[in-house]
């Protein structure tokens, strides 16, 4: 039996795991931005003109909601100062000319009394800098130690939902062993006595490949999952492997769960087995504007624009640069602009794929309310929407929508649906925060 | 980096960056498709007529919905085919021996008045084809009451080949159920009738394609036949078992061809999925009160109307349940409001 939600969409999956990984060569000169994870930005610890070795960390925040950033080659800091970032803006980065030796500098691999010590396995996951790598880059050590003691149900996210990307398949084939070392560390982070590793059945040789290798020995479950869009979304893995419902508002702990995915357990073994920071990890480039298709292993701090390069370069002009996986990836502005921790995919899109058309238009099908995982009521939210009705859209949970696109995807007459509700969420964000100065404020006065 | 990239804009967008294929146009070409069928059984049984006021109704209709959103500087509409289905579904529920103009009368009042004055596709609340019929039925109750014998029964002691007695006149009239209407011949459609409603075979294809397809969905054919099927079960009639009336009711008329392509339409029927249940339900009751009590013999077509005007206060009466609160959780939340308002009445007092 497959295990899976309500709601969902089958987009073009487009996925080519077939293609096996390349290596892309580091760039002359990689950008390492401060900024890769929720929380806290880091502080750079290297200066113009210093050397530093791959591996070598030059970034940190002691808050406990940041992790550290490190040199992903080996060579001269030639600049510290704002560069273009990904996810928008200019970010303060480190700028590594690389001198091409890659001379490392990791951490020493832990003992194996070690490897039985949450508090170490926390701590080393810590300073080897790891995030969610599913595209979320939450810190992953913040994430295990808030939910011990509440989660009871460890859920690995091996979904692999979006269409294109193949970095967690790739994974799962190519290093099944130490895939479910990282695991069970997770596991044993997380001081619980299960995992439940969750992978849709698009790929089932990497099900059969683990099931071979007695995932039992390591305390995991291979839990099939049905092939439907966002099966991947933390709420949705939380439902179908547990059948528990993440309260509204509330984090999967509430209900007792935690989910992490397959590419940061990955990178948990790389840490504690190997000493390796988050230095690389898997980039599916794709899209209309490349010739083909590449599934490549890409140094954190790599631009956009050597990356199409190394990838055979453009066949058609780009008109944008997704990153991620379609359905929730954003735009990047630049070519400039390098891949950090939670890039999974980078795909360079053309008018191919773009369906625009000059005037939506809503013909009340209803496919939106039918394909939303969220239980929500499209239809009717951007009707309030565009009246301006506030009152009405919070009553219609609009702060529900984790922007998952799968209304706007199935919608026949091309509605914004997921933009209207982004542009919603963020407003009320805004209010509320708002709101909340102006009582500190008061309080203050009050003093 | 390299100059010429710098020179390309790039767009941004939130997401989703991709979109289905499947997009208005589709959605009704696919519902053209599924009326092909019925379209040649009504050829096969009353020749060449039927595809006059097909192409009469079609026409006019995409000229009304060209015609007055250009009067109204709108942008044209007619690409997405709407027009089509519409003029399509009209000339389906006229009689085979109608008029070239009679459509043209009904498509008008469709598409401008029910349609576009308000404010086109999806923001109608009543389905336009029906609306044009309704205005016929109305205007021209003779020539839409008369309906020629098809070509199966031409020579049948006791047919009237320009006006034959519909099967549903014999289920809800004094007299017996002649021996050529069967099970069989209605199913195949070789009786009397509109020119889209006859064979249920051929309706029936074209909904299950529907259904393989994703247009529409389950909720509304399933709970509008089944409703009509349960209360005809119940009540029977027409002088013969409650399971053969039940069969003829299902047979007969435009039920088949109003559950599955016009109380399916988009704008005028629920969105909520619990609402289409209840919608469909409701066609199916007044349909089987029009029959038994009405003064039409067919009541397809009005219960579908009048539960279109009901389809916005259902979607407001179901609306969705949330994600991540249990049905006990709603329940304790209503009852610690109970509890809030009887301690403040207390309090009052």
């Amino acid at each position: 039996m497959t295990h899976t939600f309500h709601g969902g969409v089958h987009p073009d999956y487009r996925k080519r795991p077939d293609i096996p990984v390349t290596v892309i060569a580091p760039p002359p000169q990689v950008v390492i931005p401060m900024i890769q994870h929720i929380g806290a930005p880091c502080k750079p610890l290297v200066q113009k003109g210093d050397l530093v070795k791959m591996g070598q960390k030059i970034g940190e925040n002691p808050a406990p909601v940041s992790a550290p950033v490190h040199a992903s080659v080996s060579g001269k800091v030639v600049a510290v100062e704002p560069r273009p970032h990904p996810l928008g803006d200019t970010i303060m980065s480190v700028v590594i000319e690389n001198d091409g030796l890659d001379t490392p500098e990791f951490m020493e691999p832990m003992t194996p009394e070690q490897m039985k010590n949450p508090d170490a396995i926390l701590e080393r996951i810590r300073q080897a800098g790891v995030v969610g790598m599913g595209g979320a880059m939450f810190p992953t050590a913040f994430k295990i130690s808030g939910g011990i003691g509440k989660v009871d149900r460890l859920i690995i996210n091996g979904a692999e939902c979006e269409p294109y990307l193949n970095g967690d398949h790739l994974t799962m084939l190519n290093y099944p062993e130490q895939l479910l070392k990282g695991i069970e560390l997770v596991r044993i982070a997380s001081c619980v006595d299960k995992a439940y590793y969750g992978i849709e059945v698009n790929k089932q040789d990497a099900i059969d490949l683990l099931n071979s290798l007695h995932p039992e020995k390591y305390g995991i479950e291979i839990v099939p999952e049905k092939v439907k869009y966002p099966q991947g979304g933390e709420k949705m893995q939380v439902k179908a492997v547990t059948g528990r419902e993440v309260k509204p508002g509330g984090l999967p702990s509430g209900v007792g769960a935690n989910v992490v995915s397959t590419r940061t357990c990955y990178a948990v073994y790389q840490a504690c087995y190997e000493g390796r920071p988050v230095i690389e990890r898997i980039v599916t480039v794709s899209g209309s504007a490349l010739k083909e298709t590449v599934n490549g292993l890409t140094r954190v701090g790599t631009p956009f624009g050597y990356l199409a390069e190394q990838c055979g370069g453009f066949v058609k002009t780009p008109r944008k640069i997704v990153l991620g996986g379609p359905m929730m990836g954003i735009c990047a502005t630049s070519f400039d602009a390098p891949t950090i921790k939670g890039t999974s995919g980078v795909l360079f899109f053309t008018e191919e794929e773009d369906k625009h058309v000059d005037e939506p238009t809503c013909i009340r099908c209803g496919k939106c309310i039918s394909v939303c995982p969220m239980k929500l009521e499209p239809v009717f939210m951007y009707m309030y929407y565009t009246k301006g009705d506030y009152e009405m859209l919070e009553k219609y949970h609009v702060m529900d929508c984790f922007e998952c696109g799968s209304c706007s995807y199935n919608c026949p007459g091309r509605m914004p649906l997921t933009h209207a509700f982004k542009t919603a969420k963020l407003m009320f964000q805004a209010k509320a925060a708002k709101e909340k100065a102006k009582a500190e404020a008061a309080k203050e006065a009050k003093k | 980096m390299n100059d010429k990239k710098e020179r390309i804009i790039l767009d941004v967008a939130y997401q989703p960056q991709v979109r289905t294929n499947v997009d208005t146009r589709r959605l009704m070409l696919r519902v053209i498709i599924a009326l092909l069928p019925a379209v040649g059984v009504a050829v096969w049984q009353f020749g060449l007529n039927p595809l006059v006021v097909i192409a009469s109704s079609v026409l006019s209709a995409v000229f009304f919905e060209w015609a007055i959103r250009k009067f109204r500087k709108q942008s044209a509409s007619i690409g997405d085919l709407s027009a089509v289905v519409t003029g399509l579904l009209l000339a389906l529920t006229l009689p085979p021996s109608a008029p070239w103009w009679l459509p043209i009368i009904g498509t008008f009042f469709g598409i401008v008045v029910v349609k576009q004055l308000y404010g086109g596709i999806g923001k109608n609340f009543l389905n336009p084809a029906l609306a044009g019929r309704a205005f016929l039925l109305a205007s021209y109750a003779m020539l839409m009451g008369r309906y020629p014998a098809p070509a199966a029964l031409s020579g049948v002691e006791g047919i009237d080949a320009i006006s034959a007695a519909t099967p549903l006149s014999f289920l809800y009239g004094s007299d017996p159920m002649p021996a050529y209407y069967t099970a069989k011949t209605m199913f195949l459609g070789l009786i009397p009738g509109a020119i889209g409603e006859i064979s249920t075979l051929a309706l029936l294809i074209g909904g299950v394609y529907l259904l393989a397809t994703q247009v529409i969905s389950w909720r509304i054919p399933v709970s509008f036949l089944g409703t009509v099927a349960l209360l005809t079960l119940i009540f029977g009639g027409g002088g013969m078992s409650n399971a053969d009336f039940m069969v003829y009711n299902l047979l007969s008329g435009g039920l088949v061809l109003g559950a599955f392509f016009m109380a399916t339409d988009y704008a005028t029927s629920p969105v909520t999925l619990k609402g289409q249940l209840l919608y469909g339900a409701g066609c199916g009751a007044i349909t089987v009160l029009i029959r038994y009590f009405g003064g039409y013999p067919e009541g397809v077509s009005y219960a579908i109307l009048l539960m279109n005007l009901c389809a916005w206060a259902i979607d407001k009466a179901f609306h969705r349940h949330q994600f991540g609160v249990s049905k006990e959780d709603t329940k304790a939340e209503k009852e610690a409001q109970k509890a809030e308002k009887k301690a403040a009445k207390e309090a009052a007092k």
